[in-house]
């Protein structure tokens, strides 16, 4: 009999509960039984409540167990593992579970299947035949598709991605650029962590596309100096992708050229901001650019630059292999394609569940996330990471896309939702989203560097009950001020979660009813 | 040290945009970025003192000074709060005996820092000891692995 293969994953999120001693205790264990398995380290489903998930091929397919802990490993393997065997930590056919067979994963089909790195993996599971196509075609014909498709920015603002590129399709300049937004600085957000980790390659096509489209020759991915790991995985992509002719001086022997180098952020959230980015890759302090210009016309380096987050390059590939209607007979309205949610924080079953636009937060958070991993009732869901707003109850109905959050004043930001019950103190949390601000600010104007301190203070106060209607007036001034007055959504969005927090949550902030009736 | 600073040099220095690169360069092999080790980076890559000097201060990253022999890092970004991660961080802070404003334990073998979200939002909290990433994590697990780290 052949070796059996069993998968354990190499993300981040499977290391951090102990995913290698389970591996290293699978391979150990079935050595002194003299059983031959073959060990693979694939990428996460995104299941990370069932992390470390251990998984068996069988005949009829996948058979999970998890959460597993290594000292599982003798008890498992006695229930016969290898066949598939009941256990308690049994979950059945990987694919069959709920939670991922509701999903419409577009962009993470490969996730938990391919081992990150396999080249062979990537292309038997429909790797790069995005590439091929856009191959095919002319490069105007690329960005017209993207344009077509309807895909918007997955970054937090969520602005064509076609017309970027269009705009550095069309400027003239001997040096172009493409950059990838890798910072994921959002709380509640992993989903790009896992594609560097787990499916590089993807994000390597969808890159190489844009060059394509747009002419640019060189490309940076800037990634998050908290991820060490995905950095290096994707690094050591990016060789095995040009050592096989997929980056490089002749792209598949088309002649096209494009080169691609990863570089590591220091740790400053701001620097997520698309301008801040490049004065960090041009080896600058990450200082917010006044815009005009755009960084489609002077980017990098002063030179037109293509910039996107990792999931809007990552959802390029699919599109160009299944065309414009497939693609848009995913979501609602403007909001074209799927999201890849992150279900975060106080949240019994959190995870990445990727799905077309137009589900509601209550359908993510009790479908698929189970309610709270404490038990306790929901309080509030904040939406789209630290400039997201505190979305109360009666707006967990409402559809996620990208209008009717706008109409509700609310973002979806990167996907990202953090669950807290009601042990969770909303004027804590207002506090923080100022704390944050003040902390992480560039700097560069007033209302949002200064703003961000008398913001604590006054928090503070209205807390302590210290002149508190005054100063909670005094609160929506200077949030007032700092929407209308800073350069970028650091400072002039830092509000939503203040101002969510207090006018869903007064009474966290020791207001009674008729005190928020009349501030 | 010096013999570092040179050879991360050699290997960066010709990148665009190289101060970052070369800063996590000299930081990786020396565990942070000595004063006296600016005036060569900035002859290097044709900047002023002052520049490389602002560069290395802004970025929450990078060090001037040495860190503990041990470095626990405790996210406090808004998924871990929701998950316990504010009584966590103040647990190691009282456990490893820092006080007020110091990130040093009192015998200077610990340093504790804040990073604000390390990825592991579905496994809240989350905090990474000498560079190892733990999620699910509790004051009781602290302490196991801090005292696992205290025997060797
Ligand atoms: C303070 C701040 C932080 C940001 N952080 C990120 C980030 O971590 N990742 C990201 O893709 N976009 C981030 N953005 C948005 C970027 O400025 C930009 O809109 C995005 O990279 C464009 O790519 P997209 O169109 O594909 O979304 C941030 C914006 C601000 C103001
Ligand atoms: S709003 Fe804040 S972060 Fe943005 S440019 Fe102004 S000071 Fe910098
Ligand atoms: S908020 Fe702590 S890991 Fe993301």
């Amino acid at each position: 009999m052949s070796a059996v293969k069993v998968f354990v994953s190499c993300d981040s999120a499977a290391l951090a509960v102990g995913a290698d001693e389970v591996a290293d205790a699978v391979i150990a264990q079935c050595a002194a039984r003299g059983l031959e398995v073959e060990l693979i380290r694939n990428s996460s489903r995104g299941l990370f409540w069932l992390e470390p998930l251990v998984e068996v091929a069988t005949p009829a397919g996948r058979i999970g167990y998890g959460p597993v802990a290594d000292d599982d490993v003798p008890s498992l393997l006695d229930a016969g593992l290898l066949r598939g065997g009941a256990h308690a930590r049994c979950v059945g056919l990987v694919e069959e579970l709920h939670y991922l067979q509701r999903q419409q994963r577009l962009t993470f089909a490969r996730m938990g299947i391919t081992a990150p790195l396999s080249l062979t993996d990537y292309e038997a599971h429909g790797g790069w035949t995005g590439l091929h196509a856009a191959l095919a075609i002319n490069a105007d014909s690329i960005w017209q598709q993207v344009l077509d498709s309807g895909l918007r920015g997955r970054g937090g603002a969520a602005f064509p991605a076609g017309i970027k590129w269009r705009t550095v399709a069309q400027a003239q300049a001997e040096q172009k650029y493409v950059v990838c937004n890798a910072d994921e600085g959002d709380s509640g957000t992993f989903a790009d962590r896992m594609v560097l980790e787990g499916d590089p390659y993807m994000l390597i096509e969808g890159m190489t596309i844009a060059a394509l489209a747009t002419g640019a020759t060189q490309g940076y991915v800037y990634i998050r100096s908290e991820y060490p790991l995905a950095f290096k995985v994707f690094s050591e992509a990016i060789r095995n992708a040009r050592a096989a002719g997929f980056l490089g001086p002749n792209i598949l022997g088309s002649g096209k050229s494009f080169a691609l180098e990863a570089r590591l952020g220091a740790g400053s959230y701001v620097c997520g901001e698309e301008t801040a980015m490049l004065e960090s890759l041009e080896g600058k302090r990450g200082i917010v650019r006044a815009k005009p210009p755009l960084p489609a016309l002077a980017g990098l380096f002063g030179k037109p630059t293509v910039i996107n987050n990792v999931l809007t390059f990552a959802a390029v590939p699919r599109i160009m292999e299944r065309g414009v209607d497939f693609y848009k007979s995913y979501g609602v309205g403007r909001s074209a394609g799927t999201l890849p949610f992150q279900l975060a924080g106080n949240i019994q079953q959190g995870g990445l569940v990727e799905l077309a636009f137009g589900v509601t937060l209550r359908e993510l958070v009790f479908g698929f996330g189970g309610g709270t991993a404490s038990g306790r009732p929901v309080k509030a869901v904040q939406v789209g990471g630290p400039l997201g707003s505190y979305l109360p109850e009666s707006q967990w109905d409402i559809p996620l896309d990208y209008e009717a959050y706008a109409a509700i004043g609310a973002g979806l930001g990167h996907g990202g939702l953090v669950v807290h019950d009601d042990t969770s103190d909303l004027a804590g949390l207002a506090r923080y989203a100022m704390e944050f601000c003040a902390l992480e600010s560039c700097g560069k104007c007033t209302p949002c560097r200064i703003g961000s301190t008398r913001g604590v203070e006054v928090i503070d106060k209205i807390v302590a009950n210290c002149d508190r209607l005054p100063q909670v007036a005094l609160l929506r001034d200077l949030c007032d001020t700092m929407v209308n007055g800073s350069l970028c959504a650091m400072g002039s969005m830092t509000p939503l979660p203040v101002l969510s927090a207090l006018n869903h949550f007064p009474e966290d902030f020791g207001l009674s009813h008729e005190d928020h009736q009349v501030t | 040290m010096h013999a570092v600073v040179t050879e991360v040099l050699a290997e960066r220095a010709h990148l665009p945009g190289a101060l970052l690169p070369v800063l996590h360069g000299v930081q990786d092999a020396l565990g942070h970025i000595p004063r006296e080790t600016v005036p060569e980076i900035a002859r290097a890559l044709n900047l002023s003192r002052a520049e490389v000097h602002g560069v290395i201060t802004y970025y929450h990253h990078f060090r001037e000074q040495p860190a503990g022999r041990h470095v626990l890092q405790v996210c406090r970004a808004e998924s871990c709060r929701a998950m316990g991660g504010e009584a966590l961080h103040a647990h190691a802070r009282a456990k490893l005996r820092c006080s007020g404003t110091q990130h040093s334990s009192a015998d200077g073998a610990y340093t504790v820092e804040s990073v604000y979200c390390l990825g592991l939002c579905a496994s809240s909290p989350a905090v990474v000891l000498d560079g190892r990433l733990h999620a699910r994590m509790t004051p009781a697990r602290l302490d196991a692995l801090l005292a696992g780290k205290s025997e060797s």
